[in-house]
C-alpha cells in the first residue's frame, strides 16, 4: 500500500472511530494517538543506519549477534544484608539455585565510607546491605565462592576504589590473579549527586578517582567493568523513560571526556563502560527505551568520540525492575508487576537482570520472596518464548515510533546539557535534579487524581487487608556485633581466620602514603596505594577518612 | 495576624532516597504551608536544632533505609528536650506495620507508609497541628 | 516562658518564639519589641541581595564562617518568596547552610515573604532587632533582589552587598538597573565561569555613569563561594566599608533615616490596623457607604469626624 493510500484509509478509519467514540467514549487519560501505522516509521532506507542487525552498529537490536539464542542474560540477584557471614550464606544459596552472577548490596555507612563504629552510622549498620569495614569482612563475604568463576557486581560508588581493591586482595588470597576477575563496580558518582545521595567527595576529586580506576583496570583487571553508568536511580527518583537515558548518557559523556582529558585513548577504556537501566511498568515504552539508548550511545561514541572499536560503541546494560513501582498494599501483586517488567527488560535486550521481590516496599526480602523473583526470570527465559527470537518487537509501528521519540527527546536533553557545559555543570546548577523532581511530582499528582491507576493503591483497594507477616528484620544486635569485631581489629587482635592481628604501624604508614598520593595531581594513580592500604587491614573509614582530609566533602546545595 | 503553619521536612540518617521527602515538601507548599527542607544526611541533633531555630509547628521525617526505629525516637526526644512540646512529629518511608506501634509509643504522631497520598499528610497536619 | 527575659539570657528558643511573634503579628509582639528595644543597636547588619541562582545562600554560609573564625557571633535571616497562588513557600536557603546548624554562635531563620508588601521590611527589621538584642555581633539578611519589597528589606542593612554571576544574559540589565544604586559592594560569584571579567567591566561602566556616586566607589570583587575563594577578602571589604561609613558619619545618617522610616512605618501600620478594627470590621464603613449613596452624608465630613475621634 502506498503512503497516500494508507493516509486515506487512516482518515476513513479515524472518521468512523470518531462516530463510535461519540456514542461510546474512550477511557480518559490515554495517549493521544490511537493507532500507529507505516506512516509513523521511517522507510526501509533508514533501516541500516538506525536499526540494523544485532551485534552491529548502531546496535538498536542488541549488542550481540545471537543474544539469548546463545545463552540467557545473567540472572544477577542484588543481595546483601546484616553481616558478611549472613550475606555469604545468601550468595551461596542463590548460586546453588541457578543464579549466575553475584550482586552485592552494601549498607549505607559502607557506601558513604564510614566505619560501623562511627557515630553517624548508628542505626544504619547492616540495614540496606552488608556492612564491610575491612578486608577481614570481605574475606568472609566471599568465603567458599571461587572468584575466578563467578562474576560479581558491587553497588558501590564513592568508595568504589576501596571495595575493588579489597576484592582484588581477596582474590589474590584465593590464588586468582586480577586479570581473571570478572564483575562490575557501579562507580557512578554523578548520579549520586543527582539522584541517589551516597556521595562523599566533590566532583573534581571524584572524577579523578574514577579515571584512576579506568586506567588501573585497563592494565591490571582488563575483564572488569569499571563503571555502571546508572539510570536506574534517576528513574527511581521519578524521571521519565527519556530522562532516564538522557541524563545517564550525559553522565557517560562526562566520564568519557574526563578519561580522554586524563590522557587515555577512548578505545582503551570505552569497552569496559557498562550501563544500568530500570525496567518500569509500561512494557512497550521500556522496550523502546532500551533500543533508543543503544542507538544513541553508539552514535555518540562513533561520531563524537571517534571510537574505532565496535565494542566501544556498545551499550551493554544491567537491568533492575523498578523498586518504586512495588506497592506495600497487596504485596503479592508485585510478583505480576515484576514479571511484566522482566518481559520488558528481556524484549529490550538486557545483558543481566535483577528482579525485585514482592515484599520490598515493606522491608528487605525474605529468602522465599527472593526465590520467587529469581524463578520469575527463569520462567520468562524458559517458558515465555520471549527469549527465543532476537529483538522481537522490531518493526512494530508503535515500538519503532516510540524508539524514535525517546531517542529524539533524549538527544534534545543532551544538547541542552552540552550547552550548560556538561553533566557536572548541569548537576551543580540543579537542572537535572529539578527536571527529575518535576516529573516525580507530576507522577504523584497523577496517581492522587486518578489519572493513573495503581492497583491496590488508588483503585481495587482491599479495605480488610491484613499487614503481611514474616518480613525480614535486621536485628539491632548486628551493629553491636560488627562494632565489637571492628574494635578488636583496630586493637590489633586477630579476627575471623586471621592468624595474627593487624600491624597498626603498617596501617599508619600505608595511610600516610595514600594521603601523599591524594595530594599529587591526577597522573598519580591512587589504586596501588589503596590496594596496599587495604592489605594492611586499614578500614574503609580510615582510608576514606584520609581521602576526606585531602579532598573535602561534597555539600549538596540544591533545593527544590 | 498572619499565621502560617511551618513544617521542617528532614531526611535523618544516611539514606539518600529523597523522592518522597521532596514530593511531600512540594505538596505541603501547595497546601499553603511554609516548608523548610533540610536535605540529606541530617543527624537527629541537626534536625532538632533546625526545628528550634525555625520555630516550626511540624517536623516531618522520611527514612527508607530501615534506620527508623533508632532515628525517629531520637529526634522526638531531642525536640522535646529543647522545650518544643507542641511540635507535631510525623514520619514516613519504608516502614513495616509491625514497627509502627513502637514509633507511636515513642512520640511519633503518625507514620505514613508507601502509597499514602500526599493529601492524607496535609489533612493529618491540618487536623492535628497546634499553631 | 517570659520570652524577653529568656531571650536576653541567651535562650535560643525564646529568640525563635520572638521572631514568630513578630512574623505572625501576635499581640505580644509590640510588647516584646518595646522591651527589646533598649538592648539593640550593637549588631552590624549586612544585607545580601541579587538575582535567583547567584549563590547568595552559599555565599552567606561562607561569610558567616569567616566571621565565626574571627570569633564573632552571627545571625542570619534568609527570605524566600511565598507563592502568590497557594500562600505556601519552600524556604530552601537553609540547606546551603546546614553545616552552621550545630554552631551555637550562629542562628539561622528562614522567612517567607507572605505576600505582605510593606509589612515585610518592617518584620525583617524587627527580627534583626531581636537577634541584635540576643547579642549577635553580625546579622546577615539575605534576599532575592527582585522587586521593591526585597530592596526595602536590604535598605535596613548597614552595608549592602549585591551578588551577580557571569552569563546571565539580558536579564541582568534590568536587575542591575534596579539594584545598582543600593550596592555598597558588588560581588561576582562563580567567577571561574566564562564572562566574569566582562561582567566586571559592565558594572564598572554603569558605576562610571552613576550620578549619585559619593566618594565611596563600590568595589567589585570576584569570588567562587562554593570553593571558599575570595571570602576573607570580601569580609575585609565589608569592614572597610563599615569603617568608611562610620568615619564619615554616613552610618549615623543611615541609621537616623532608618529610624524615621521605621517610625512612620509603625505609625502607618498601626493606623491601618486601627482603621480596620474600628471602621471596617465593625461594619461602620458599610453604613457610611450606604449613607453616601443616599447622599445623606459625604466622605469628607465623615473622615473629618473619624480623625477627631481618633485624636481625642
Amino acid at each position: 500500500m502506498s503512503n497516500e493510500k494508507i493516509q486515506a484509509e487512516l482518515a476513513k478509519y479515524e472518521a468512523n472511530v470518531e462516530k463510535a467514540v461519540a456514542k461510546f467514549p474512550e477511557r480518559k487519560y490515554l495517549p493521544e494517538k490511537r493507532i500507529y501505522t507505516p506512516l509513523d516509521v521511517k522507510g526501509d532506507e533508514a533501516y541500516a543506519e538506525e536499526i540494523g542487525f544485532p551485534g552491529q552498529y548502531p546496535f538498536t537490536r542488541g549488542v550481540q549477534p545471537t543474544m539469548y539464542r546463545g545463552r540467557f542474560w545473567t540472572m544477577r540477584m542484588y543481595a546483601g544484608f546484616s553481616t558478611a557471614k549472613a550475606s555469604n550464606e545468601r550468595y551461596r544459596y542463590l548460586i546453588a539455585n541457578g543464579g549466575t552472577g553475584l550482586s552485592c548490596a552494601f549498607d549505607l555507612p559502607t557506601q558513604i565510607g564510614y566505619d560501623s563504629d562511627d557515630p553517624i552510622s548508628e542505626g544504619e549498620v547492616g540495614k540496606v546491605g552488608v556492612a564491610i569495614d575491612s578486608l577481614a569482612d570481605m574475606e568472609v563475604l566471599f568465603d567458599q565462592i571461587d572468584l575466578g568463576k563467578v562474576s560479581t557486581s558491587m553497588t558501590i560508588n564513592a568508595p568504589a576504589s576501596v571495595l575493588l581493591a579489597m576484592y582484588i586482595a581477596v582474590a589474590e588470597e584465593q590464588g586468582v590473579p586480577a586479570d581473571q576477575l570478572r564483575g562490575t563496580i557501579q562507580n557512578d558518582i554523578l548520579k549520586e549527586y543527582a539522584a541517589r545521595g551516597t556521595y562523599i567527595f566533590p566532583p573534581k576529586p571524584s572524577m579523578r578517582i574514577i579515571t584512576n580506576i579506568f586506567e588501573y583496570c585497563s592494565k591490571n583487571v582488563p575483564k572488569w567493568n569499571t563503571i555502571s553508568i546508572s539510570g536506574y536511580h534517576i528513574r527511581e527518583a521519578g524521571s521519565t523513560a527519556a530522562q532516564e537515558i538522557a541524563f545517564t548518557i550525559a553522565d557517560g559523556i562526562a566520564y568519557v571526556d574526563a578519561a580522554i582529558k586524563a590522557g587515555m585513548n577512548v578505545d582503551d577504556f570505552a569497552g569496559r563502560l557498562s550501563f544500568f537501566w530500570n525496567a518500569h511498568n509500561n512494557v512497550l515504552e521500556e522496550v523502546a527505551k532500551f533500543r533508543a539508548s543503544r542507538r544513541l550511545w553508539a552514535n555518540i561514541m562513533k561520531n563524537r568520540f571517534h571510537a574505532q572499536k565496535p565494542k566501544s560503541m556498545m551499550l551493554r546494560v544491567h537491568t533492575q525492575t523498578a523498586g518504586s513501582m512495588l506497592t506495600a498494599q497487596q504485596p503479592n501483586n508485585n510478583i505480576v508487576r515484576v514479571a511484566l517488567q522482566t518481559a520488558a527488560a528481556v524484549m529490550g535486550g538486557t545483558q543481566s537482570l535483577h528482579t525485585n521481590s514482592r515484599d520490598e516496599a515493606l522491608a528487605l526480602p525474605t529468602q522465599e520472596s527472593v526465590t520467587i523473583a529469581l524463578r520469575t526470570q527463569q520462567i520468562v527465559a524458559n517458558e515465555s518464548g520471549l527469549a527465543d527470537v532476537i529483538d522481537p518487537l522490531a518493526g512494530s509501528y508503535y515500538v519503532e515510533a516510540m524508539t524514535d521519540r525517546i531517542y529524539n527527546e533524549a538527544a534534545e536533553y543532551i544538547k541542552k546539557i552540552d550547552e550548560m557545559g556538561g553533566a557536572v555543570e548541569a548537576i551543580e546548577k540543579g537542572y537535572i535534579q529539578k527536571e527529575i523532581q518535576d516529573s516525580a511530582y507530576k507522577w504523584q499528582m497523577d496517581v492522587e487524581n486518578k489519572r493513573r491507576i495503581i492497583v491496590g493503591v488508588n483503585e481495587y483497594i482491599d479495605e480488610n487487608e491484613e499487614p503481611p507477616k514474616g518480613l525480614l528484620k535486621i536485628d539491632a544486635s548486628v551493629g553491636v556485633e560488627q562494632c565489637k569485631k571492628l574494635a578488636d581489629l583496630k586493637a590489633g587482635k586477630p579476627i575471623n581466620k586471621m592468624t595474627k592481628g593487624r600491624d597498626n604501624d603498617a596501617v599508619k604508614a600505608a595511610l600516610a602514603e595514600l594521603k601523599d598520593a591524594c595530594k599529587k595531581d591526577e597522573s598519580e594513580n591512587l589504586m596501588p596505594h589503596i590496594l596496599k592500604a587495604v592489605k594492611t587491614y586499614a578500614t574503609l573509614g580510615e582510608i576514606c577518612g584520609v581521602m576526606r582530609e585531602v579532598f573535602g566533602e561534597y555539600e549538596a546545595h540544591v533545593s527544590l | 495576624m498572619d499565621k502560617k503553619v511551618r513544617v521542617l521536612v528532614a531526611k535523618p540518617g544516611l539514606d539518600g532516597h529523597d523522592r518522597g521527602a521532596k514530593v511531600v515538601a512540594r505538596a505541603l507548599r501547595d497546601a499553603g504551608f511554609e516548608v523548610v527542607y533540610t536535605g540529606l544526611r541530617q543527624t537527629p541533633e541537626q534536625i532538632a536544632e533546625a526545628a528550634l531555630q525555625e520555630d516550626v509547628n511540624v517536623v516531618a521525617m522520611s527514612i527508607l533505609s530501615g534506620a527508623h526505629p533508632h532515628l525517629f525516637p531520637k529526634v522526638v526526644n531531642l525536640v522535646r528536650e529543647k522545650g518544643m512540646k507542641d511540635v507535631l512529629i510525623i514520619g514516613g518511608g519504608v516502614i513495616p506495620e509491625g514497627d509502627i506501634p513502637a514509633l507511636k509509643e515513642a512520640g511519633v504522631a503518625e507514620v505514613f507508609t508507601p502509597g499514602t497520598p500526599t493529601s492524607d499528610v496535609v489533612e493529618f497536619i491540618k487536623a492535628n497541628v497546634k499553631a | 516562658m517570659d520570652i524577653v527575659e529568656e531571650l536576653l539570657k541567651g535562650n535560643r528558643l525564646a529568640l525563635s518564639k520572638a521572631i514568630t511573634a513578630i512574623e505572625n503579628e501576635y499581640d505580644e509582639a509590640t510588647e516584646i519589641m518595646t522591651k527589646l528595644y533598649p538592648h539593640t543597636g550593637n549588631a552590624y547588619v549586612l544585607g545580601i541581595t541579587g538575582p535567583p541562582g547567584a549563590g547568595k545562600s552559599t555565599l552567606t554560609d561562607k561569610i558567616a564562617k569567616e566571621y565565626r573564625s574571627q570569633g564573632k557571633t552571627v545571625g542570619i535571616i534568609a527570605v524566600d518568596p511565598t507563592s502568590p497562588f497557594t500562600g505556601g513557600a519552600i524556604l530552601g536557603d537553609r540547606i546551603r547552610m546546614n553545616s552552621l546548624t550545630m554552631d551555637e554562635g550562629v542562628f539561622i531563620r528562614s522567612m517567607g515573604t507572605r505576600g505582605s508588601l510593606g509589612g515585610l521590611s518592617h518584620k525583617t527589621a524587627d527580627a534583626v532587632k531581636a537577634m541584635d538584642a540576643f547579642g549577635k555581633d553580625v546579622i546577615i539578611v539575605e534576599t532575592v533582589g527582585v522587586g521593591q519589597s526585597e530592596v526595602d528589606i536590604v535598605k535596613a542593612a548597614d552595608t549592602t552587598m549585591v551578588v551577580l554571576i557571569p552569563g546571565m544574559g539580558d536579564d541582568i540589565q534590568a536587575i542591575k538597573a534596579g539594584i545598582l544604586e543600593i550596592g555598597d559592594l558588588f560581588t561576582i560569584n562563580k567567577s571561574d565561569l566564562p564572562g566574569a571579567d566582562k561582567l566586571v567591566r559592565e558594572i564598572n561602566m554603569m558605576l562610571d555613569l552613576d550620578s549619585f556616586m559619593t566618594d565611596w566607589r563600590p568595589p567589585i570583587q570576584k569570588v567562587v563561594a562554593n570553593q571558599g575563594e575570595g571570602i576573607s577578602e570580601l569580609v575585609g571589604s565589608v569592614q572597610t566599608h563599615r569603617d568608611y561609613i562610620t568615619e564619615k558619619g554616613i552610618l549615623d545618617q543611615r541609621r537616623t533615616k532608618r529610624a524615621k522610616d521605621e517610625m512612620l512605618d509603625i505609625l502607618n501600620s498601626n493606623l491601618s490596623r486601627y482603621i480596620k478594627s474600628r471602621i471596617v470590621d465593625t461594619g461602620r464603613l458599610d453604613s457610611y457607604v450606604e449613607q453616601f449613596q443616599q447622599h445623606r452624608a459625604d466622605p469628607y465630613t465623615v473622615v473629618g469626624d473619624i480623625m477627631s475621634e481618633m485624636l481625642r
